[in-house]
């Protein structure tokens, strides 16, 4: 009698247990499932994202002139390079560098494919702390230089003296045309 | 007692005869001024309706040839039309047999991965047919230029009083949450198109569905003015059942996600009920309460 | 109520923490070893239902807060982009509007039902009030929050109320710019309210917690209306109260997301979807459903009452409403708490009920609606074929004076034969008398069922009878008419004799019905047993 009791009542815990833990669990998991949304609406929306590339008409870029565009809310400079840039760009590719790279490599398209060795697509920001690098102005070897804490690089955008720890990074571009590019 | 039990009895009386009236004024209110629009069986009309695609495309070329002469949306942009759940989302299919990669639009019914909007051909196609005014970069004088995905629909005037200038003071409203700033949704918008019975007065229109029953807007759609490439009947009716559909789809272009979720919470919601109903009546076991 | 801490901390930290800063002893004592009455019904699960809509509030408001832009070209833009382009957004903007209502529905119900068991009385005054409190910041809420879209609604809803303010003798002007920052509603409003509409939540949740301290303190009340007598009539609040305030709030969410899922705008007006235009107002202009009897009772006033004009009487009528709850607990002189012992006050009750749904009929509908009529629209028409028209001039010495002198000249002019007579009068003192002589005349009458139908008729018969009657009259007779305004007349009065008169004095007269001793013990058999 004793223990027909104790295992009804043993059986009476189980389905208790099994009751709260079953219900505790599906609040839990609609709880969490709930969360997701609230978190992810802070998460760049999709006019942002749909602005995310940018595309660049080469043709109004003269010889030796640069543009600077917006990509992502962060500047990028398009170069169009004069023979002399890219020769003197070349002609370092072997020197001693604090980030090597061979010219042709900072021209690659983000398709993997050659890119041209007269525009150059480098981000505008200088690798040391962001600011955005001046043309010739100030720097030894005839690229960019960065007036916060003296960053200078070459006409291929690599580091060459200062405290950057960092060529400046191409950005993802790719030719949909002889004269248009397509940033990002 | 009996007299006091009247009283009750003449107070509950009454509050039943207030409840038939609400009825009664309910009825009445049914049968308003204006035509009544006219129920059309929109595929998205039920809970787990969705979008006709292939109407909610021939809608937008209806928008396009027709209704963007006047009416600018300016809450869409061209790559809403190819985002997930718009009419021109594209989708990278591998052939089984030849193994090719081909883009459809359209989800398909397995497999296949979405298209990013900046990526889809059409949308690239519809945008790049758009002249839009922006500002040229080099020379800062605002410039014409083939629209982007990311643009904004063209809206055919610069300001309201240049459309109002241009429609002999009407002023043509903004499209893109037309058919729920209306009352009566896209069965309103659908009567309306077609309530036209060629009277006038002066230089309104007489429509019986629009509010007063004189419209600005001359009648805008005629048949065969839109070429159809899927073999859909050239109609009037026709036209304005998809450009309707579109303009429901602009307006709430969330509405499939947003009925799959629902159904998703509310059996996750029923269960839970069922779980907790249990755990209570757990819980008072023989209490008496 | 409260009596002595049951707390007992179980590890070496929480000892610790219980030394420094009692936390989870005051949660413990509010929210588990609180003793709950055993007979509450499912009324009583609304106070839960009412916190989770706070929070959902917040939370959603919050977010919206992160997308929103509070400028009179950018709002409605921002909430569209919302919509269309934040991740969930679709979702989490619904919510909120969605919200807002089910807030309504759920803090109506939670009002009602303290009406109805009494839990206004002693020693609940301070609990109702502070309850009193929060719905008035609830109202004020929604009022601000509706603005910020900056649709048709938003903006001319702002006009009508903040022009309330108006009707304040001597500095309502003054008020009301003040409110609005400028002469009309615009961007300074906007921002003002979008940073109030941030604000008042907050309050709300400071109140609320005073509010539930109230209900601590004094203990809940319970269906009989009878107090809690000793521990065996209560049971502690978890898990007890918990789990069936979880079930409740689980089907309140499910009628919340059908709403969200599947009729998001079902609760909206289509007009807040059109962007604010200052130069044209909407044809019809209502608030948000739940503000709708009170819409009503500002509209039945179309009268002036002495030296207070009708628009300051609708407006001292509508806070009235409001203001006649804080004084509840004074004007209900009854003993006995529950209606359920109350049987000819349920009944006035279930009426309050039925009239407060209709006053929110009311204010959703044109004021000038005719709801019933004595007989048709009708207009006697006459008019003579054939004969002659004579004419002759009225010169009156005054202005007062001249019905006087034109029934003279129209006497005149039957003398001399004239069969129908009537007057044109061209200016204070002059005017004339035009009659017909000979010819046969013809009456006719035309009935409609409303007063454009009459004229219609009107216009036939007219055409049909053309020139050759110079002379056509017509009586229009409008029948006595009950509109929408005259029923909320009547609503109004009896929201107010509820309040004023019916509970007052059927407190002192009623015999109530037999009420138990304890709770436990129920009165009629099943009757209290069945409450839960």
């Amino acid at each position: 009698m004793a223990e027909a009791a104790s295992g009804a009542h043993e059986d009476e815990t189980t389905r208790r247990d099994f009751i709260f833990i079953a219900a505790g669990a599906a609040a839990a998991v609609g709880a969490a499932a709930t969360v997701w949304p609230f978190i992810d609406q802070m998460n760049p929306a999709a006019d942002t994202l749909a602005l995310s590339t940018t595309e660049v008409d080469l043709s109004v870029v003269e010889l030796g002139q640069q543009v600077r565009v917006l990509w992502q809310g962060k500047p990028v400079f398009v170069r169009h390079r004069t023979p002399a840039e890219i020769a003197s760009a070349q002609r370092d590719d072997y020197a001693t560098l604090k980030d090597p790279q061979l010219d042709s490599q900072r021209l690659l398209q983000s398709n993997g494919q050659a890119g041209r060795p007269e525009w150059l697509v480098l981000q505008a920001s200088c690798t040391h702390l962001g600011c955005v690098p001046t043309f010739v102005e100030g720097s030894a070897f005839g690229g960019w230089f960065c007036p916060c804490h003296g960053s200078d690089y070459d006409t291929s955008g690599r580091i060459r003296r200062g405290p950057a720890p960092h060529n400046l990074y191409v950005a993802p571009y790719v030719y949909m045309n002889d004269t248009t590019i397509r940033i990002g | 007692m009996a007299k006091r039990k009247g009283l009750p009895k003449m107070l509950r009386a009454l509050s039943a005869a207030a409840i038939a009236a609400i009825a009664v004024a309910g009825v009445a209110l049914a049968a308003g001024a204006a035509h009544h629009p006219e129920d059309h069986p929109f595929s998205f009309d039920s809970p787990v309706g969705n979008y006709d695609m292939g109407q909610v495309q021939r809608g937008f070329q209806v928008y396009q040839q027709v209704c963007a002469a006047c009416h600018g949306m300016d809450n869409l942009a061209y790559r809403h039309l190819g985002e997930e759940g718009g009419p021109f989302a594209a989708y990278r299919v591998r052939d089984h047999e030849t193994g090719e990669m081909t883009m459809q639009i359209g989800r398909p019914a397995h497999g296949g991965s979405f298209v990013a909007v900046t990526d889809n051909p059409w949308v690239r196609a519809i945008a790049s047919e758009a002249t839009i005014t922006d500002i040229d970069p080099n020379s800062g004088q605002p410039a014409d230029r083939p629209g982007r995905p990311s643009d904004h629909f063209r809206n055919p005037f610069p300001n309201e009083i240049a459309a109002r200038a241009s429609n002999g003071g009407a002023h043509p409203p903004d499209l893109s949450s037309i058919t729920l700033a209306r009352h009566g949704g896209a069965d309103y918008i659908r009567s309306l198109l077609l309530g036209y019975d060629g009277e006038m007065q002066g230089t309104l229109y007489h429509n019986p569905y629009f509010p007063g029953g004189y419209i600005a807007m001359p009648p805008p759609l005629n048949p065969d003015v839109v070429l159809y490439t899927d073999g859909s009947p050239t109609t009037v009716e026709q036209y304005a059942t998809d450009v309707t559909a579109f303009l429901q789809w602009a307006a709430d272009p969330h509405m499939e996600q947003r009925k799959r979720t629902g159904l998703v919470v509310l059996g996750f919601l029923l269960a839970l009920s069922a779980l907790l109903y249990l755990a209570y009546k757990q819980v008072w076991r023989g209490e008496s309460h | 109520m409260s009596g002595p801490s049951t707390y007992e901390p179980a590890s070496g930290f929480t000892r610790w923490l219980d030394k420094r800063l009692p936390i989870l002893r005051l949660a413990h004592d509010s929210f588990v070893a609180y003793p709950t009455p055993r007979n509450l019904n499912y009324w009583w699960t609304f106070g839960a239902m009412l916190s989770l809509c706070l929070v959902v509030q917040i939370v959603t408001g919050v977010v919206l807060a992160m997308h929103y832009v509070p400028h009179v070209e950018h709002a409605m833009d921002s909430v569209q982009r919302f919509r269309r382009d934040v991740p969930f957004g679709w979702l989490i903007q619904p919510m909120h509007a969605v919200g807002a209502s089910m807030f309504f529905i759920a803090v109506y119900i939670h009002m009602f039902r303290g009406l109805y068991y009494g839990s206004y009385k002693a020693p609940r005054e301070i609990l109702w009030i502070l309850g009193c409190v929060i719905y008035l910041l609830m109202v004020a809420t929604a009022f601000l929050g509706y603005t910020l879209p900056w649709g048709q609604m938003s903006f001319w809803g702002a006009t009508v109320i903040t022009n309330l303010l108006g009707a304040l003798p001597l500095v309502g002007e003054s008020i009301k710019n003040w409110l609005m920052g400028g002469f009309a509603i615009d961007q300074p409003t906007l921002n003002r309210f979008f940073s109030l509409h941030y604000l008042l939540p907050f309050v709300i949740a400071g109140v609320t917690v005073l509010h539930v301290w109230a209900l601590h303190e004094a203990g809940q009340n319970n269906p009989t209306g009878v107090d809690v007598k000793s521990k065996a009539d209560t049971v502690p609040f978890t898990p007890h109260a918990t789990m069936k305030d979880l079930f409740a709030v689980s089907l309140f969410l499910i009628l919340f997301s059908v709403f969200v899922f599947y009729m998001p705008d079902a609760l909206g007006h289509a007009d807040n979807y059109i962007p604010a235009n200052p130069l044209q107002t909407p044809p019809e202009i209502v608030p948000e459903w739940y503000l709708l009897p009170f819409y009503a009772i500002l509209r039945a006033f179309d009268f002036n009452i002495g030296p207070i004009d009708s628009k300051l009487a609708g407006v001292l009528a509508m806070f009235a409403a409001i203001g006649i709850l804080f004084l509840l607990p004074w004007l209900d002189t009854s003993r006995v708490r529950s209606m359920r012992y109350r049987p000819i006050a349920r009944q006035f009750f279930l009426i309050f009920v039925v009239v407060c749904v209709v006053l929110g009929w009311c204010g959703g509908q044109n004021p000038g609606r005719i709801l019933a009529k004595a007989g048709p629209f009708s207009a006697t028409l006459t008019w003579v074929q054939g004969g002659q028209v004579v004419e002759a001039p009225v010169s009156a010495s005054s202005e007062g004076g001249f019905d006087q002198a034109a029934a003279a000249v129209e006497q005149q002019l039957r003398g001399q034969g004239a069969t129908l007579t009537a007057v044109r009068r061209e200016g204070a003192t002059q005017g004339v008398v035009r009659g017909v002589v000979g010819g046969a005349e013809q009456t006719r009458t035309v009935r409609g069922e409303t007063a454009d139908a009459v004229e219609a008729e009107i216009t036939t018969v007219r055409a049909e009878v053309g020139a050759a009657a110079p002379f056509f009259i017509v009586e229009r007779r409008v029948p006595p008419t009950f509109t929408v305004t005259n029923l909320s007349q009547v609503m109004t009065a009896y929201y107010f004799l509820f309040f004023l008169l019916i509970l007052p004095i059927l407190g002192l007269r009623e015999t109530p019905g037999r009420v138990p001793d304890t709770i436990a013990k129920p009165v009629t058999d099943g009757k209290a047993q069945g409450a839960a």
